[in-house]
């Protein structure tokens, strides 16, 4: 006696597969079943029955699950063979496609078409930066950038709402993850703490070099913001909460992404505001090449390198702990 | 099949790690092997951008020597583009990784065949409950 699958009692296909087969059940909808009667069995044999009928759906239940499983890992074999297959047919359709491209560092190429030829041509003068990628992304595309942080703040948020340990939530239901976080509190390592002295400076002070000179070399504030977040992460690492606590907590790191952002949109909606009516502008592009040059590069550059900084360190922090 | 196969080895290099990264995420049971899957997805996709934007015999668009002619540097627009890549990517890991985490503290597995299993045993009971309630709801 096998129980049928609940879901696919009463369904459409269970009828279909019923007028297919040309059965149907007399009794549908016309017997009454009834509580058994008493006065038949006594108290002791209808306990059996009972004892009896629950063992039955007991085996049954057990069949059931058993049957679920194996569906599932037939469904999972099938899927693996698909995926493969699936894999193999892009790979295929992929390279076809990379075959018909032009040939790798070919100067006729079309996407090094004339958008690209004025970026390089007119960009030291219009944007006034020497790092033609960073007058790109922060003032021809500057609203791209600003959009980028924004996905970074609201990924910050999203993170901050999924692991956030409340205080008022109850007390053993994060235990577990305070418990193992113990291992990683500092142990008062002497070796790691005398190198972090001497390396979380360093590291801090080259994150800053990088972000103020995104518009004259290599780096900007994404780079030099990850570089910045890493050394707060390694003094973190060196000195614990307690320690860090004092200077970086999350309300100071929700300050200073959203003063930032803030920033970011109104410095660049005055550029953009200035520019299509063709008013008179307070920002200058500057001597190409001094630090306080390329018109708000730099100050864009500040902002973003915060934004990914205050990201960086609380990813971390969220995800270790659960709270600053 | 065009001619351009035989040279063009960044971009056969960034379609198999693109593959690679896709079957990964596809069959790989365990939620945060899918999460580096994923991962090698996107770098796959940098690859292909920076293979995209370089030209050879030119340098980085960094005007150091004052050249402002277009024949002397590479296309910075890949650059860009890697760059916003870079940074989209870094978000969704984190969220994913998030997610992960909360589903590993409700089933205690990051196994999602498993998690799979559980959701459908759930169900289950929650039907047969439900059919047991009007049962016995018809009866009384």
């Amino acid at each position: 006696m096998s129980r049928p699958n609940p879901s696919y009692e009463g369904s459409r296909r269970q009828k279909f597969m019923q007028w297919l087969k040309g059965e149907y059940d007399p009794s549908e909808g016309k017997l009454e079943t009834t509580e058994p009667d008493t006065s038949l069995f006594t108290d002791s044999e209808y306990h059996e029955i009972h004892l009896y009928l629950r063992n039955e759906y007991a085996d049954n239940e057990e069949h059931f699950r058993r049957g679920v499983r194996k569906h599932l890992t037939r469904i999972q074999k099938l899927y693996r063979l698909m995926a493969v297959i699936t894999a193999i047919f892009m790979t295929v359709l992929l390279l076809w496609a990379v075959s018909y491209e032009p040939s790798y560092g070919d100067p006729n190429a079309p996407e090094n078409n004339e958008v690209a030829t004025r970026y390089i041509e007119h960009g030291l003068a219009e944007t006034g930066a020497i790092n033609i990628v960073a007058g790109m992304i922060l003032d021809y595309r500057a609203f791209d950038t600003f959009g980028e942080s924004c996905v970074l703040f609201v990924a910050l948020c999203c993170v901050l709402i999924l692991l956030r340990v409340d205080a008022d939530e109850e007390a053993g239901s994060h235990a577990r993850e305070a418990m193992f976080d113990r291992h990683f509190e500092p142990k008062n390592d002497i070796i790691l703490q005398r190198m972090c002295r001497v390396l979380v400076p360093a590291i801090v002070i080259f994150g800053i070099y990088v972000v103020l000179n995104g518009h004259l070399s290599p780096g900007g504030g994404f780079s030099g913001g990850a570089i910045i977040g890493t050394g707060l992460i390694l003094y973190l690492t060196a000195f614990g909460f307690a320690n860090t606590e004092r200077f970086m907590t999350e309300k100071v790191a929700r300050l200073f992404s959203v003063a930032a952002l803030t920033f970011y949109c109104f410095a660049k909606s005055y550029s953009f505001y200035t520019g299509a009516n063709h008013l008179p502008s307070v920002i200058s592009t500057g001597t190409p090449g001094a630090i306080l040059s390329a018109g708000l590069i730099v100050y864009l550059n500040i902002c973003v390198g915060i934004v990914v900084a205050c990201t960086m360190y609380s990813f971390y922090v969220l995800f270790r702990k659960g709270g600053y | 099949m065009g001619s351009s196969i035989y040279t063009n080895y960044e971009e056969i290099a960034a379609v198999l790690l693109f593959v690679i990264g896709f079957l990964n995420l596809l069959i790989q049971p365990n939620l945060v092997k899918k999460i580096i899957g994923l991962d090698v997805m996107d770098a796959a996709i940098y690859l292909f951008l920076a293979a995209k934007g370089y030209i050879a015999g030119r340098t980085a668009p960094i005007v150091t020597d004052g050249i402002l002619s277009a024949d002397h540097y590479i296309n910075p627009i890949p650059a860009g583009l890697v760059l916003t890549g870079i940074v989209v990517s870094v978000s969704v890991s984190a969220v994913m990784m998030a997610l992960t985490i909360c589903l590993y503290r409700e089933y205690r597995t990051l196994d999602l065949d498993e998690i799979l299993v559980m959701l459908q045993e759930q169900e289950t009971a929650q039907l047969q409950r439900i059919q047991r309630d009007e049962r016995e709801g018809r009866s009384a």
